[in-house]
């Protein structure tokens, strides 16, 4: 396909590359740990649950469950990709040489991003995959379900960038993935419905742009939901816009980039 | 003729720190040129300017007449930045690194021969599939210097090149960097090692406290401190009378600053005088290391 790249795309064609090897040299980190963590979440709660909750009619605990997994493993690598490549060659000091280069600031925006969604999309891909032995899960509109998948690793990748020009060290970055991004994902409605939670938790849980992305995505199997699609997809959409908006403002700034 | 770089009135502030004050400084294409001053006196706070790694407070800077920071995709093509500390990506092997380098730049495979040609040049053909991890310290040096080569920049920026580099890669760095100068490449260079200079430039500008205190040819600089230098190993004290043209002094004796070579008799005369014989003598000229301290004091 690189021969199709003219010379002026060819540098962020070239970093959208180094950025998919970069993960993929480490897929047993990247890609197969994250699946097995998923792998293991599903066993368990199945086992427990799948007999005594029943969370949509006709849909049991362990296909409600899948979707969710999916979308968590999903987010979480999205973010995971962008974030650590950055932090780590902040780091390491080896971001110069991109930053040497003529790439512009929406280019790099634009390779990180796409790197991004392909490793979430490969996790959540894989997922799906080891979870068709399980259970079989309905596709009711996979429409949806690629529309949700997409925005939500643009999203997070996006996030994910932000964090990882924002962290100094990765001591910072620990605290984005283990008091942002954690709580956001596990309190998003990956494990149970908003509707068994009482009327507070339901209007908390309405603020976390985590409960859009799943529920929408989970809609795409099931044809049902906790809320609209399309009122997911306004959100999930705004957000990624507000996020990007923000990413390209600090990209252009040169914020802790540039000196 | 543009010139290779072109800086005016550059100003750098960081909080209260005037790091560069008033910078100027013109450099012409297919110079030899060296970047010269202490720690702190400003000379990475410039280059990091050139490359668009840092944005000036105030004034311009051009590489190849293009500004950098307007025209900073055009500048960038111009310029190869070695940079000073011994960074790398860990994930990837030398050739992977140079092809991803040049990749950044709209280049190609049409590309690879000149990649391999400054594989071979720099002595990496062996490390060329080696994870660059697994480099010594030369080589990952070695490596550094070829990505910065790797688009073939008009312009290249050598920041203390040979900080910590063993005397063969010295050499097969300096051949290769000589050979990209006769071909027409505007070689900068800052380094600590004054005789790599002296030796290898023909211009070189002084940098203290963020302002150039001197910028001339390399030979002209040298004929600031007319005179030679004399290397005195004595029997006995040197003499009160010639404490004054002491320069340096220590286990090996005495390094006395001549203003003229006709000095040496009068020297010698008051040595014989004080009856305190030389055990060993030596006549050397001023070096690149002199005018420094004179300049810069240091």
């Amino acid at each position: 396909m690189g021969r199709f790249i003219t010379s002026r795309m060819r540098g962020p064609w070239t970093l959208f590359k180094k950025e998919l090897l970069r993960f993929w040299r480490v897929g047993f980190q990247t890609v197969a740990a994250p699946v097995m963590t998923a792998l293991l979440y599903l066993l368990i709660f199945s086992h427990v649950l799948e007999d005594k909750v029943q969370v949509y009619p006709g849909v049991g605990y362990t296909a409600f469950l899948i979707p969710g997994l999916i979308m968590m493993s999903l987010l979480q690598n999205a973010f995971a990709n962008s974030s650590s490549s950055l932090i780590q060659s902040k780091v390491m000091g080896n971001i110069i040489f991109v930053m040497l280069t003529p790439i512009s600031y929406l280019q790099f925006f634009l390779a990180f991003l796409a790197a991004a969604i392909i490793r979430g999309m490969v996790v959540g891909a894989c997922i799906y995959l080891v979870a068709m032995f399980f259970v079989d899960l309905p596709l009711a509109h996979p429409g949806w379900i690629l529309t949700f998948a997409l925005l939500g690793s643009a999203l997070l990748g996006t996030f994910g960038i932000i964090a990882g020009i924002w962290a100094e060290k990765f001591d910072q970055m620990a605290v984005f993935q283990n008091f942002v991004i954690m709580p956001l994902s596990f309190l998003s409605g990956v494990f149970y419905s908003i509707h068994s939670l009482p009327p507070f938790w339901q209007q908390v849980s309405h603020l976390n742009p985590f409960f859009y992305m799943i529920d929408g995505f989970r809609y795409g199997f099931f044809g049902t939901g906790d809320i609209s699609p399309y009122i997911s997809l306004g959100v999930v959409v705004t957000c990624f816009f507000a996020l990007s908006l923000l990413t390209l403002r600090m990209l252009k700034s040169g914020y802790k980039l540039r000196g | 003729m543009i010139p290779a770089i072109n800086i005016q009135q550059v100003h750098q502030h960081f909080g209260d720190l005037h790091a560069l004050k008033g910078i100027d400084l013109r450099i012409e294409q297919g110079e030899f040129f060296a970047l010269l001053g202490p720690n702190g006196a400003g000379k990475s706070t410039l280059i990091n300017l050139l490359a668009g790694l840092l944005r000036p407070s105030s004034g311009t800077l051009e590489v190849m007449g293009f500004d950098v920071n307007a025209q900073y995709s055009q500048a960038r093509h111009a310029l190869g930045v070695v940079p000073q500390e011994l960074v790398f990506d860990p994930f990837f092997n030398v050739r992977e690194m140079l092809r991803f380098q040049a990749g950044y730049f709209g280049h190609g495979r049409e590309n690879d021969a000149w990649v391999d040609e400054v594989i071979e040049s720099l002595g990496l053909t062996d490390k060329a599939h080696t994870n660059m991890r697994r480099l010594s310290g030369g080589m990952k040096r070695r490596a550094l210097i070829a990505q910065a080569l790797a688009h073939k920049p008009p312009v290249i920026v050598l920041d203390e090149p040979t900080a910590g580099v063993d005397v063969e890669l010295r050499q097969t760095m300096w051949d290769f960097i000589r050979r990209l100068n006769r071909e027409g490449h505007t070689i900068i260079l800052t380094t600590h090692y004054l005789e790599e200079a002296e030796k290898l430039c023909s211009r070189i500008a002084m940098m203290k406290l963020g302002q150039i205190v001197a910028l001339d040819s390399t030979q002209n600089l040298l004929n600031r401190l007319p005179g030679k230098k004399l290397q005195l190993k004595l029997s006995a004290a040197l003499p009160f009378s010639l404490q004054g043209l002491v320069r340096e002094q220590n286990d090996d004796g005495y390094t006395l600053a001549l203003s003229a070579p006709a000095q040496l008799e009068s020297i010698l005369a008051e040595l014989r005088v004080a009856n305190v014989a030389i055990e060993d003598m030596q006549l050397i000229e001023v070096d690149l290391e002199d005018v420094f301290v004179d300049l810069v004091g240091q």
